[in-house]
C-alpha cells in the first residue's frame, strides 16, 4: 500500500485546497441566499445527541457549530460528594463503549496519591481489559462508519464480533458495559477459569473481522472517494486543538501514551507498533483505527502469554483516605487521551476532579474543520473524528 | 501548602529529578519575573505558577520557546472548602459550622480561584501544569484562544462553570448550561441541589462487610 507516502499526502492536500478555492470563486459569482441547517440531535452520525447548526451557502458550509450539553451530567461536581471507590461508578459512564478504560486513569491517580501500586498480575489484567474495551469500542466504530457512509453490511459484522468481546468482559467483570471492576490497589477479582483460551480464540476472530472490514470497506472505491482528502487536519492545528489518539496520529504525530509515558501498566512489557498516517484526512483517521484494533488484539495475545501469577490486590485499608496532594494521570483510551486531575485534601472523597476527556477536544475542532466543506462531508468528518456524547459532555 | 512550594527544599535527598530541575531552571530563565513559584514532585510532575498579567505571554513563550506545543486542557479550581461539606447533612437540622479557610495547592496561590492549564512537550515527553491566580471579585484572565485554538471551548466551559471572565475570547457563550441559568455550578458555594432536597441514601445504607471490622483487607491470592 502506498498510503504512507508523504508526497501523496501533500498532493492531495494541495488539490483539495485548490478545489476549495475554485468552489469559493464560483460561489461568489453565483451567490445564493444562505440557509441554516440543523443536523441532529437525533441523527445516526451524532452518536447520541450532538446537534450541529450549520449555516449553508448552497451546498457549502459557511459556519458550523456543534451544540453540546444534551447529556451533561455534572460528573465533576458529583465527584466532590462521593468517596473514591464510588467515583468509578460515575466515570464508567463517560465513554460508555469503552467503560473499563475510563476507570483506569482515575484509579491510577488515586493510587499515585496514596503511594500504592497494584501487584503485577493486576496491572497485566488491567491492561488486558483496557485493550478489550478498546477493541469493543473501535470495532463498533468500524461498523458504524459504514452505515454513516451508506454501507449496511459492516455494521452487522461489527455487532456480531463485538459481542464476543463484550462476553469476555462480562465473564471477567460481571458487567457488559459498565464493569466497575477496578479498585484502588488492584482489581475486584481474578480472571475466571478458561478466560485465557477463550480470549485467544476471540482475538483470532477479531483479526478476521479487521481483515474483512479492510477488504469490504477500506478497499471500496466509493468509501475512498467519500473519505480521501475530506476534512484535512494539519499537524500544527491538531496539536493546538489538543486532538489526541487516532485523530492526532492520523495527522502524522507519532505520539501514543501507551508507549510514551512511564505508567504502572503492562504496555511497556509487550511489543506493538504505533500506527501513524501522514495525510490527516478522514480516510487516515479511519485507517488508523482499523490498524489499532488489529494491533490491540496482538497486544492482548502477548499479555495473555506472559501473564504473571500472584495476587490481584495490594494491601490497602478498608476505608480509603487519600493523602493531601495533586495528581494528573492520563492514558491512551479508545477515543484518545483521557485523564483525571485529582486534588485531594486527605478526605474520603476528592476535593476536585478535572476530567479531561478526549472527545471534548476532538470535537472542539469542528467549527474550524467544517468551514467550507459540503453537506455530505459533514457526516464523513463527524464519523471519522469519532466521538461519544458522554465523553464530550461528561 | 505554600511553605512546601520552593524548588529545592521539598525534594527528598534520595530522589532528585534532574530533568525537571533543569526544566524548571529554563522555565524561570525564559519567563523571568512572570514565574511566581515552581513546585516539583520528583519523578512525577512539575507545577508552575505565573502572574495574572503575564499569563498569555507566558503560555505563548512556553509554546514557542520551550516546545510545549500540545494543549491538553484548561480548567479552574475553587480552593474554598464547600460550606455544604460533602452533601451529607440532615436537611431538617441546622447546618453545622464548617471551616472554609482557603488553602492553595502545589505552587501556592493568593486567591480563592485559580485557572490551570496542562501543556505537553512531545520532544522531552514532559508535561507541565501552569497555574494562575484570578481575583476574587470579578475574576478575569486573558484569553489564550488565539495561542491554542483548543482553549476556546475549555475557556467557555470554565467561564460558565466558575464565572471567570476570559478577556479577548471571541465568543464566550455557554456550552452546557441554558442561557438563563443563574450561578456557577462548579464553585464550591454552589449547592448540589439533589443533596439539599433529599438526604444521600448512601449514608444510611451501609451494609457490614463480611469479615467484621478488621482494619485491613487481606490480599486475595
Amino acid at each position: 500500500m502506498t498510503l504512507t507516502s508523504d508526497r501523496l499526502g501533500d498532493r492531495q492536500k494541495l488539490s483539495y485546497i485548490a478545489g476549495q478555492a475554485a468552489d469559493a470563486r464560483l460561489n461568489l459569482e453565483l451567490e445564493t441566499e444562505g440557509m441554516t441547517l440543523n443536523i441532529g440531535p437525533q441523527h445516526p452520525a451524532t452518536h447520541g445527541t450532538l446537534r450541529i447548526v450549520a449555516r449553508l451557502d448552497g451546498e457549502q458550509v459557511v459556519w458550523a457549530e456543534p451544540s453540546c450539553g444534551y447529556m451533561h451530567r455534572g460528573y465533576e461536581k458529583l465527584t466532590e460528594v462521593r468517596t473514591y471507590p464510588q467515583v468509578t461508578t460515575l466515570v464508567n459512564r463517560i465513554d460508555w463503549l469503552g467503560s473499563f478504560a475510563n476507570e483506569v486513569p482515575f484509579i491510577l491517580a488515586a493510587e499515585k496519591l496514596m503511594g500504592v501500586e497494584a501487584p503485577p498480575r493486576a496491572q497485566w489484567i488491567r491492561t488486558i481489559l483496557f485493550e478489550l474495551s478498546r477493541i469493543a469500542n473501535v470495532s463498533l466504530f468500524l461498523g458504524d462508519l459504514g452505515v454513516q457512509l451508506g454501507a449496511i453490511t459492516p455494521v452487522f459484522l461489527a455487532f456480531r464480533d463485538r459481542e464476543y468481546v463484550l462476553n469476555l468482559i462480562e465473564s471477567a467483570t460481571g458487567g457488559r458495559f459498565h464493569p466497575n471492576f477496578d479498585r484502588i490497589g488492584g482489581l475486584k477479582d481474578d480472571l475466571p477459569a478458561g478466560f485465557i483460551d477463550e480470549t485467544k480464540a476471540v482475538m483470532k476472530k477479531l483479526r478476521n473481522f479487521c481483515d474483512e472490514i479492510e477488504r469490504l470497506l477500506f478497499g471500496n472505491e466509493i468509501f475512498q472517494s467519500r473519505t480521501r482528502g475530506i476534512g484535512i487536519i494539519p499537524r500544527g492545528i491538531a496539536l493546538q486543538y489538543g486532538l489526541s489518539g487516532p485523530n492526532l496520529r492520523a495527522s502524522g504525530v507519532d505520539w501514543d501514551l501507551r508507549r510514551d509515558q512511564d505508567i504502572a501498566m503492562a504496555w511497556n512489557k509487550v511489543n506493538f507498533k504505533v500506527w501513524t498516517h501522514p495525510d490527516g484526512d478522514s480516510f487516515a483517521r479511519c485507517w488508523i483505527r482499523l490498524q489499532e484494533t488489529r494491533e490491540a488484539t496482538l497486544i492482548v495475545d502477548q499479555l495473555l502469554e506472559g501473564l504473571p501469577s500472584g495476587p490481584v490486590m495490594a494491601k490497602v485499608p478498608k476505608i480509603i483516605k487519600v493523602p493531601e496532594g495533586e495528581a494528573w494521570v492520563s492514558t491512551e483510551n479508545p477515543l484518545g487521551e483521557m485523564g483525571y486531575y485529582v486534588v485531594s485534601r486527605g478526605d474520603l472523597g476528592p476535593f476536585r476532579v478535572k476530567i479531561r476527556s478526549a472527545s471534548f477536544n476532538n470535537i472542539s475542532i469542528t467549527p474550524w474543520l467544517l468551514r467550507g466543506v459540503y453537506v455530505p462531508d459533514i457526516i464523513t468528518i463527524l464519523a471519522s473524528l469519532y466521538f461519544i456524547l458522554g465523553d464530550i459532555d461528561r | 501548602m505554600s511553605q512546601l512550594s520552593s524548588t529545592t527544599d521539598t525534594t527528598p535527598p534520595e530522589i532528585v529529578d534532574e530533568v525537571r530541575q533543569k526544566l524548571a531552571a529554563s522555565i524561570r530563565a525564559t519567563l523571568g519575573d512572570a514565574v511566581l513559584d515552581v513546585f516539583i514532585k520528583p519523578g512525577d510532575d512539575i507545577w508552575v505558577r505565573v502572574s495574572n498579567e503575564s499569563w498569555k505571554v507566558a503560555v505563548q513563550k512556553l509554546r514557542d520557546a520551550l516546545g510545549f506545543e500540545y494543549f491538553c486542557f484548561l480548567s479552574a479550581i475553587d480552593w474554598m472548602p464547600s460550606p455544604y461539606g460533602r452533601g451529607e447533612d440532615d436537611p431538617t437540622e441546622p447546618p453545622p459550622e464548617r471551616d472554609t479557610t482557603i488553602r492553595s495547592g502545589y505552587a501556592g496561590g493568593e486567591t480563592r480561584m485559580q485557572v490551570f492549564i496542562r501543556l505537553v512537550s512531545f520532544a522531552s515527553r514532559i508535561g507541565v501544569t501552569v497555574k494562575v491566580d484570578v481575583a476574587d471579585e470579578m475574576p478575569s484572565i486573558a484569553s489564550i484562544a488565539d495561542v491554542f485554538g483548543g482553549a476556546n471551548w475549555h475557556e467557555r466551559e470554565t467561564h460558565e462553570m466558575f464565572g471567570i471572565d476570559f478577556v479577548g475570547h471571541p465568543d464566550l457563550r455557554n456550552i452546557y448550561l441554558p442561557v438563563d441559568f443563574e450561578g456557577h455550578p462548579l464553585r464550591k458555594d454552589f449547592p448540589l441541589l439533589a443533596r439539599m432536597v433529599k438526604p444521600w441514601p448512601g449514608i444510611v445504607d451501609v451494609e457490614p462487610l463480611p469479615g467484621g471490622d478488621v482494619g485491613e483487607e487481606e490480599a486475595s491470592a
